[in-house]
């Protein structure tokens, strides 16, 4: 009803007068979206006011840190000082290499391994639910029990694992206590405790695929194998790929795992992770500016992939 | 028509009420602080040097409270209070506890970084760099004289020196360590070897190591910390035990990778592999070795008194399990402990009061918690040798007094009394340089083909940067 009327006002104008009155006009129409939805504006405040206080505002803080040094009572700026010390920090670039090397590990175990699970329980028949709650049960675990229980199971002297490899006439491992298995028994657990979110995300999409498309390949003589490639992927690739975006995010941050499970450190730092040399220039070392130059650093290359997450999440809307 | 004219009020109504809904939300999000906002009503006496004035009328926050869970303790703080407050009846105590330890670093660092500390609040000596680096705490020198703390005279200068910087005065001690060797008795005389002596030289510690591990069922002869910084921590305590440092003298340099450090690496490795006397569990932090200590499955490990405490309170061990002996070596032992700092910003009266509470409750033989009677009443451990800070007469007194109530066989501690080891503080920068000789710990107790060499001199080179760092 409104926009006829608008049209013969703006009609009977002036030319002269035509831009002030369409800022008019603008400013009268956002006061009355404004007012339309007073309501939903007022909801939001909360979320918006904790959202400033506990993440936006830290956020810039970080920022601000990442170029400042307190010495003595005084904060002073330290241009890239805190960057040149963490660069030139030799923990900083073992803690990447073992930051990267999990991740790598998490995407071999963590990401293939629910995906696989997901594709085995789509296959049964009977019993799913019951097979879903299983493959979900630890995740419904506390993080700090699981990784507590592995601790036992991965201790050389008396642990779980050991005493397999001891029945099965095999070599005992020293697990977390060896550079070169710590990091992959951090990961082994990691997958446990956190598959069985990834394999109902994976199942969900898998039983999205129609049919048809797998009674057509069957028709084709297409085997197991084949059908999975032609078929499954394929048709589960956004996932697949958000998936994989989402692990990368999540596990370049892993601090949980390997500060339970290793002390942080692990046998001669093995198991340091940027997130946790974030945690020792703050907590241990009160060295606040280092600890948020490097969370910068990580904050980049976050956001790098938080970018094609949103791009490949947009893509899958549409 | 009638909905028109009525809609909108409703809707502004819903708005208002909603936003001051979310604002108490935020609120309630927020954190509250004691501030640096002083509420002493006056009273008091101008001059810094006098003891309080009783009528002074003053609120103190003070951290390390007793929990409800440690019955007792809570008991004796309230008593405390209460005694405290016959003679300053306007100074309010409002003690803070805390789960866990009274300190954790990361709850610590995180407090002191936003100023939310306590009026009082306890410190490890370490942290005394950290806090004045945030201008967290008051000079009280001019506060601190033998009117205000009678047994000034008799604290140990090196331990009041931990708490000063350029000649000011941050903090006052309430208790101390010096380490010593921590043995199982048990374990000793099952293992043929005299509990009474202790071994005082690494040699003879690997000996009695081997010979403890022969007793099998998983049971170590020595054990050692080699995460979360505590590694560190205990290879400098071997360094000191064998007159070395970690840290040249004017600490600018690393000087532990020297023979000294090679030493401790080269007998940890011959223990760990070639006799197998450490057991295969390792990466052991705080708390790990206590443990194995109480369920008498490790016959010694590096420790400070109070482990003992830790172990018969927490861990349901007995007293006359265990003995102590002094450092190996015995040329110099790592000593540390805690005190009360003063917030910045704290008024005259605040920090006269809380000077006032600190002399009574922690540096007064025969009070607070030097009340040995009481602690024995109260089913309270009492016999430790520990805290060590205080000299001469108070000393002579404290002893007297802890001998006539001991709750435990003293005697297990002589060799460590009567061999007293010159004590010696932690490196500047100590944590940082703890995190690095961790690597070395866990290198040699995890790696049988580690090279001691490459170890020390890889620890060296992180630890000079660390102190080029400023």
């Amino acid at each position: 009803m409104s926009a006829p009327t608008l049209a013969t006002n703006e009609a009977q104008q002036r030319p002269g007068q035509l831009g002030s009155s369409r800022a008019k006009n603008s400013r009268e129409g956002f006061a009355r979206a404004l007012r339309r939805n007073l309501s939903a504006h007022a909801f939001l405040i909360g979320a918006v006011l904790c959202f400033a206080f506990f993440s936006w505002f830290p956020m810039v803080r970080e920022f601000i840190l990442a170029f400042q040094k307190t010495k003595g009572g005084q904060t002073t700026w330290a241009g890239w000082s805190n960057l040149t010390y963490i660069f030139n920090d030799p923990a900083f670039w073992q803690a990447w290499r073992n930051t990267l090397l999990f991740t790598g590990l998490a995407l071999v175990f963590g990401f293939a391994v629910p995906f696989l699970v997901a594709v085995t329980l789509n296959e049964f028949r009977h019993g799913q639910g019951y097979l879903r709650m299983l493959v979900y049960l630890p995740v419904m675990l506390p993080p700090v029990a699981s990784v507590l229980l592995f601790k036992y199971f991965y201790d050389p002297g008396y642990g779980l694992f050991n005493r397999v490899l001891q029945i099965l006439h095999l070599p005992q491992q020293q697990w977390l206590q060896d550079t070169h298995t710590a990091m992959l028994s951090v990961v082994i657990a990691a997958t446990w405790m956190n598959m069985g979110g990834a394999t109902l995300i994976y199942l969900a999409a898998l039983q999205g695929i129609p049919g048809e498309l797998y009674e057509a390949a069957e028709l084709d003589g297409a085997g197991l194998l084949r059908k999975i490639w032609h078929v499954t992927i394929p048709q589960t690739r956004l996932i697949l790929s958000l998936m994989l975006l989402m692990q990368i995010i999540a596990t370049m941050q892993v601090f949980t795992e390997p500060f339970l499970l290793t002390g942080g450190e692990g046998p001669e730092g093995s198991t340091t992770t940027v997130v946790y040399l974030i945690y020792q220039y703050a907590f241990y070392f009160n060295n606040y500016g280092s600890a948020a130059a490097l969370g910068l650093v990580l904050l980049v290359l976050l956001a790098g992939f938080s970018a094609a997450y949103v791009r490949l999440s947009r893509s899958s809307e549409d | 028509m009638r909905s028109s004219w009525l809609r909108p009020p409703r809707r502004y109504a819903a708005a208002v009420l909603v936003s001051a809904l979310a604002l108490t939300t935020v609120a309630a999000c927020g954190t509250s602080s004691s501030g640096g906002g002083d509420n002493s009503g006056g009273g008091g006496s101008a001059d810094a040097s006098t003891p309080l004035d009783p009528k002074t009328k003053v609120t103190l926050t003070i951290d390390c409270m007793p929990p409800a869970t440690k019955k007792p303790e809570l008991k004796e703080w309230n008593e405390d209070v209460a005694a405290f407050n016959k003679k300053y009846p306007n100074v309010t105590i409002q003690g803070r506890s805390t789960p866990g330890q009274c300190e954790e670093p990361a709850r610590f660092t995180a407090a002191i970084k936003a100023h939310s500390q306590p009026d009082v609040f306890y410190t490890y000596f370490t942290d005394l760099q950290q806090v004045l680096d945030n201008n967290g705490a008051e000079d009280i020198s001019a506060y601190v004289t033998d009117k205000t703390v009678p047994a000034l005279g008799d604290i140990d200068p090196n331990v009041l020196g931990v708490l000063k910087q350029d000649g000011k005065l941050y903090g006052l001690p309430t208790s101390n360590y010096r380490m010593g060797l921590l043995i199982n008795r048990k374990l000793f005389t099952q293992a043929g070897l005299d509990p009474n002596n202790p071994p005082t030289t690494w040699d003879e510690v690997r000996t009695d190591a081997k010979a403890i591990a022969k007793l099998g069922n998983g049971i170590a002869g020595y054990g050692d910390y080699s995460a979360a910084n505590t590694g560190g921590w205990h290879f400098t305590a071997a360094m000191y035990g064998l007159g070395g440092d970690v840290v040249s003298s004017d600490g600018t340099k690393a000087a532990f990778n020297d023979d000294l450090g090679k030493q401790i690496v080269d007998n940890l490795h011959a223990m760990r592999w070639d006799d197998n006397s450490m057991g295969q569990t390792q990466l052991l932090k705080w708390g790990d070795l206590q443990k194995q200590m109480a369920t008498d499955k490790l016959g010694m490990f590096l420790a400070a008194p109070d482990d003992i405490t830790y172990m018969v309170q927490q861990l349901n061990a007995k007293y006359e399990n265990f003995g102590m002996g002094p450092i190996p070596g015995g040329k110099a032992t790592l000593f540390g402990g805690n005190d009360y700092m003063i917030k910045k910003g704290s008024s005259p009266d605040k920090i006269k009061a809380a000077i006032a509470w600190l002399n009574f409750e922690t540096l007064t033989p025969g009070k607070g918690t030097f009340d040995y009677s009481r602690r024995k009443a109260d089913g309270l451990p009492v016999g430790l040798p520990q805290p060590a800070f205080l000299t001469g007469a108070s000393k002579t007194k404290d002893d007297e007094l802890k001998a006539a109530s001991a709750t435990m066989p003293v005697e297990n501690f002589k060799v460590f009394m009567d061999n007293p080891v010159p004590g010696k503080s932690e490196p500047p920068k100590a944590q940082e340089i703890y995190k690095v000789l961790d690597n070395v710990m866990s290198g040699v107790l995890t790696n049988k083909n580690a090279d001691p060499g490459k170890l020390l001199s890889d620890a060296e080179k992180q630890v000079n940067q660390v102190l080029a760092n400023g």
